[in-house]
């Protein structure tokens, strides 16, 4: 799965997305509950701008020194023994990990979540290459038995599905013959993500923090499932966004605190394992030999330039659990696997105006996200400077906000024009009005009145309202 | 001796990043900056011990952990009877001294195999067989080496003759913990982590963050408790140690 999902264009992703009412019950209840969570989470704290404002500041003295730090990083991720590969587009990560996979004649390839490999498209490679991937979180899981339907969240990879459609797809892909209650469900996919731990060649991570002092890396999960990918395979492969470290483990532990809080409301998740290098000599479990590739594809772009304070993410996806855009649409709308505000932000620098040129709309500007992000990211900033570069630079605004800035400008440039035309606007909107509504809005409006209605402009204009009342009229 | 790593690709792909961030390539130690805010050192700030066994006792019900207070004089029977509630053997432990000194000799050598429980204390020149072992065992047994009271957390340190998988690989787990290793939270066990780095120049390959057992909410957001490690999870707290 690239970066990309789905091949539907933007307002079809989204119509689909709106009348899906299980979908759309999931993320609200998911919204709400992990919403809660991460408040009551943050708030027990009572100094929580002071941890943003220290997640802000380790973030950017590591992005300022990134060059350093990295160079740091591998130089001790070799003292131990692993290989570091530095790649700087997803064929050249791709090129290598298949490499690996030849050496080693791998057949079978554990994994665990990892967004940045599904960002470069890894398991259609690996499949290429013949071989058998499995995803070990369950969600992802779920996802991959029914034929790779794409993630709808980062955190909740299978949000959008209900336990009675993930039963189905047990028993139709899994011979599974049980109920579909949630710990029947979970508690097969135990049993045959078991064995497969035990018989894989290969384990593949993401990584959520390395720790360039020591050459270690952190992974951070709820099920465990990192640390038997990691534990048994005799190979071992972690691929990291180029910007995910940190200088020491204290500065690690405070980026972890920030992620589980505002991730999924809990102090700590029940795993998190800090790992360096392949196994020690007379270790049993562990793997015989460790690559770590470093992913740029597109990163170093952001640099240097105005969208730098987006590399500070750490993935948490607070800002998703609180977007009343997302709430609607739910993930698959965005059409990139970064959904939400970050993804808003993040997909149209790492993959295009072209492609995603609308999702820097797809936001109300509320600043909900700002808010939330535990490393003060000014998201909704972002997205507005998103829009002026698609409006100014590039002459991409879509198509609807054309028309009508052309229109407006076209009006507001003339008084005449433009008392004209509110004063026709009652008239020319009147086939679609019902009452004061109108519901089957034409052009620009029908985006907007296909989801709900839109007041009916008002029959007196309220300069004209305005001038009657200061005559004492009313 | 450790064979040194491969590096590839590396000076371009560094270079690039100095260009965009438009100055000379870094290669001169950084001085780890002094951070303006420290929010994590007010966190049970000032607690004394017996303060943070009261916050961990609690946490503990939050993280679905069973949780046990004990001494050296009873840590046998507990143990036994925490042991007996999980449904018995076959057990699997790190091989560590500390078990023999906290006397634990006759519970794991005697009593155990007098009522057919296995016990199987890892032995790395055996090599996978310590994996097939933890595998098929119904109770893994660990030590904590630091306790992280806010979030109750044990922190396990991996060797040769502490395998990670004992841990993860069982139905069900257990963790003897020395009230002496109770610290705030994960702020003093980084700091822990990092005496040692400084001291001893090396990290251990492996070092476990534990929460309780393992669990999901993948599907419709309702928690699973046991999903690909441990689905039940015991702390024994050693007073007098």
């Amino acid at each position: 799965m690239a970066m990309k999902i789905g091949s539907e264009p933007f307002k079809e992703r989204i119509d689909n997305g709106i009348h899906d009412d299980f979908m759309r019950g999931a993320v609200a209840g998911a919204q709400d509950g992990m919403g809660v969570k991460r408040r009551l989470a943050t708030e027990e704290l009572g100094n929580w701008e002071d941890w943003r404002s220290h997640g802000e500041e380790i973030r950017q003295h590591v992005l300022e020194h990134l060059d350093y730090y990295l160079e740091q990083l591998s130089e001790n991720v070799a003292k131990r023994g692993g290989h570091v590969f530095f790649a700087e587009t997803k064929e050249e990560a791709n090129d290598y990990i298949r490499g690996i996979v030849q050496q080693k004649n791998a057949k079978k390839i554990v994994k665990s979540k990892s967004m940045v490999t599904e960002e470069i498209s890894l398991n259609a490679v690996l499949e290429q290459e013949g071989c058998e991937v499995i995803e070990t979180d369950l969600g992802e899981y779920i996802l991959q038995v029914d034929d790779h339907d794409p993630p709808s969240h980062i955190v909740v990879p299978a949000l959008h599905k209900n336990k009675d459609q993930i039963r189905d797809v047990f028993t139709k892909k899994l011979g599974y013959n049980k109920t579909s209650k949630p710990e029947e469900l979970a508690w097969h996919a135990r049993e045959m993500l078991r064995q497969e731990y035990l018989t894989a060649d290969i384990g593949i991570t993401g990584c959520n923090f390395a720790v360039a002092e020591t050459g270690s890396f952190s992974l951070v999960t709820n099920e465990g499932n990192a640390d038997l990918v990691t534990a048994l395979p005799k190979t071992q492969i972690t691929v990291m966004g180029m910007e995910r470290l940190v200088p020491t483990f204290e500065e690690m532990e405070v980026l972890v605190s920030l992620l589980t809080r505002s991730a999924v409301g809990q102090k700590l998740t029940s795993y998190i394992t800090v790992l360096t290098g392949p196994k020690e000599e007379l270790d049993v479990d562990g793997p015989e030999e460790f690559h770590l590739v470093i992913l740029d594809n597109g990163r170093s772009n952001i640099l240097g330039g105005e969208f730098q304070s987006v590399l500070q993410c750490i993935r948490c996806a607070a800002c998703i659990n609180v977007c009343p855009v997302y709430r609607h649409v739910g993930g698959h709308s965005y059409g990139s696997i970064y959904s939400g505000p970050i993804g808003a932000v993040l997909s149209p620098l790492l993959g295009g105006y072209d492609e995603y040129k609308e999702l820097p709309y797809a936001s109300t500007l509320c600043g909900a996200c700002t808010e939330v992000c535990p490393v003060k990211i000014p998201l909704h900033n972002l997205l507005h400077k998103h829009r002026e570069i698609i409006v100014e630079k590039e002459g991409k605004a879509p198509i609807s906000e054309k028309l009508a800035m052309k229109a407006f400008g076209l009006g507001a440039a003339s008084p005449i024009l433009y008392k004209l035309g509110s004063k026709l606007a009652p008239t020319a909107m009147n086939p679609f009005t019902v009452g004061d509504r109108i519901s089957k809005g034409p052009g620009p409006l029908k985006s907007w009145t296909d989801i709900r209605e839109f007041p009916a402009p008002n029959k007196e204009r309220f300069r004209d309202w305005f001038k009657n009342r200061e005559k004492g009229d009313k | 001796m450790i064979m040194t790593g491969t590096i590839q690709n590396r000076e371009k792909f560094l270079n690039q990043l100095a260009s965009r961030l438009e100055r000379p390539r870094n290669s001169s130690p950084v001085e780890r900056p002094t951070w303006k805010f420290r929010p994590q050192d007010e966190v049970l700030k000032n607690a004394s011990q017996d303060e943070l066994l009261e916050v961990l006792e609690e946490q503990c019900k939050k993280i679905h952990t069973s949780f046990y207070k004990t001494d050296r004089k009873n840590l046998s029977d507990t143990l036994n009877k925490v042991v007996a509630n999980y449904g018995g053997g076959p057990i699997v432990t790190w091989k560590d001294e500390r078990f023999s000194e906290w006397g634990l000799d006759s519970l794991f050598k005697q009593e155990w195999p007098s009522q057919n429980i296995d016990v199987y204390e890892w032995e790395h020149t055996k090599g996978v067989e310590n994996i097939a072992k933890a595998e098929n065992a119904n109770v893994g047994i660990t030590i904590s080496e630091i306790t992280l009271a806010e979030s109750g957390t044990v922190v396990l340190i991996s060797d040769e003759n502490k395998g990670r998988t004992v841990s993860f690989l069982p139905a069900t787990y257990i963790a003897l913990v020395p009230k002496s290793t109770l610290v705030p939270r994960m702020t003093q066990a980084a700091q822990k982590l990092q005496e040692i780095y400084n001291r001893t120049g090396h990290v251990a390959s492996c070092i476990n963050f534990i929460t309780g057992p393992s669990n999901s909410a993948d599907i419709e957001l309702n928690l699973v408790v046991g999903v690909h490690g441990p689905v039940k999870a015991s702390y024994i707290v050693i007073n007098d140690l």
